[in-house]
């Protein structure tokens, strides 16, 4: 049967603007930027994993009317749409004080969990992203 | 292109109500919200709604009350710190409110609660009780 996940797929309102984000400031690495005439096909990772790619999706046609795409675009800006990413880092603080510094909108500072330190933040577009430092 | 006016609007929003999540034991008030997410303290409480479903100080009360059935199933705390810990200005004031949207008061609640072993975000969005 199935042995890993290597894509997963999360919604951005604009792809230039994503990759500033996920790239520049979140520090992941692009996996694949195609014009596909129909589509970009644009994937970031993390440094390293190649292995597990996230698609950065812009919604519109001709994979869905105009009018479908609004509705998406409006759930992606209300935090509603689910796109989601929990991400994993050696120094959850330092992390957080880097990427603060970087200009990114944290949801949550870093906070001790029972299963590790974790924080929250969102992307410019509104998905939610967390990432935990597991306990040793 | 990046964002209508309408998304752009969600957008902030959606900062303003995240700024609720993470102080909602803070006295906020609608002025507060409005500077977080730019606009006039009429057009706020209005487009949250508008956005949202429901006013910005109705979901305040939703993450408090989830924020005090987090504490009650979680911890040894009584009842009245927990009221205060999550925001509340009196216990009457909680104790009503809590029941009004739980639908039980906060001790009953506690004899029947349960942990809830799943990250923090999804336990803190699923657990916050219905309007």
């Amino acid at each position: 049967m199935f042995n890993a996940i290597t894509h997963s797929q999360i919604y951005v309102l604009d792809q230039d603007e994503a990759l500033d984000f996920y790239v520049g400031k979140l520090g992941l690495e692009v996996g694949a930027d195609i014009p596909l005439g129909f589509m970009r096909w644009l994937t970031v990772s993390v440094p390293g994993h190649p292995e597990r790619q996230i698609l950065l999706e812009q919604p519109g046609g001709p994979m869905m009317s105009e009018e479908t795409a609004a509705q998406v675009r409006d759930l992606v800006t209300k935090g509603a749409m689910g796109g989601w990413l929990i991400l994993t880092t050696d120094d959850c603080r330092k992390t957080y004080e880097t990427l603060l510094a970087r200009g990114v909108e944290f949801t949550e500072e870093p906070t001790e969990r029972p299963y590790g330190t974790d924080c929250g933040l969102r992307d410019p577009f509104g998905n939610r992203i967390r990432f935990t430092q597991p306990r040793a | 292109m990046s964002r209508t006016a309408s998304e752009d609007s969600n957008r902030r929003m959606l900062r303003a109500r995240d700024a609720m999540d993470r102080a909602y034991a803070q006295p906020l008030d609608v002025p507060a919200l409005a500077r977080i997410a730019h606009v006039s303290e009429a057009h706020f409480t209005r487009t949250f709604r508008a956005v949202f479903g429901e006013t910005p100080h109705r979901y305040l009360q939703r993450r408090r009350v989830e924020r005090a059935m987090f504490l009650l199933r979680e911890t040894g705390r009584s009842v009245t710190d927990i009221c205060f810990d999550v925001g509340f200005g009196s216990t009457g004031t909680f104790s009503r409110t809590f029941r009004d949207i739980v639908g039980q008061s906060p001790r009953q609640y506690r004899k029947q609660a349960m942990a809830q072993p799943v990250p923090t975000c999804f336990a803190m969005a699923w657990t916050r009780p219905a309007r």
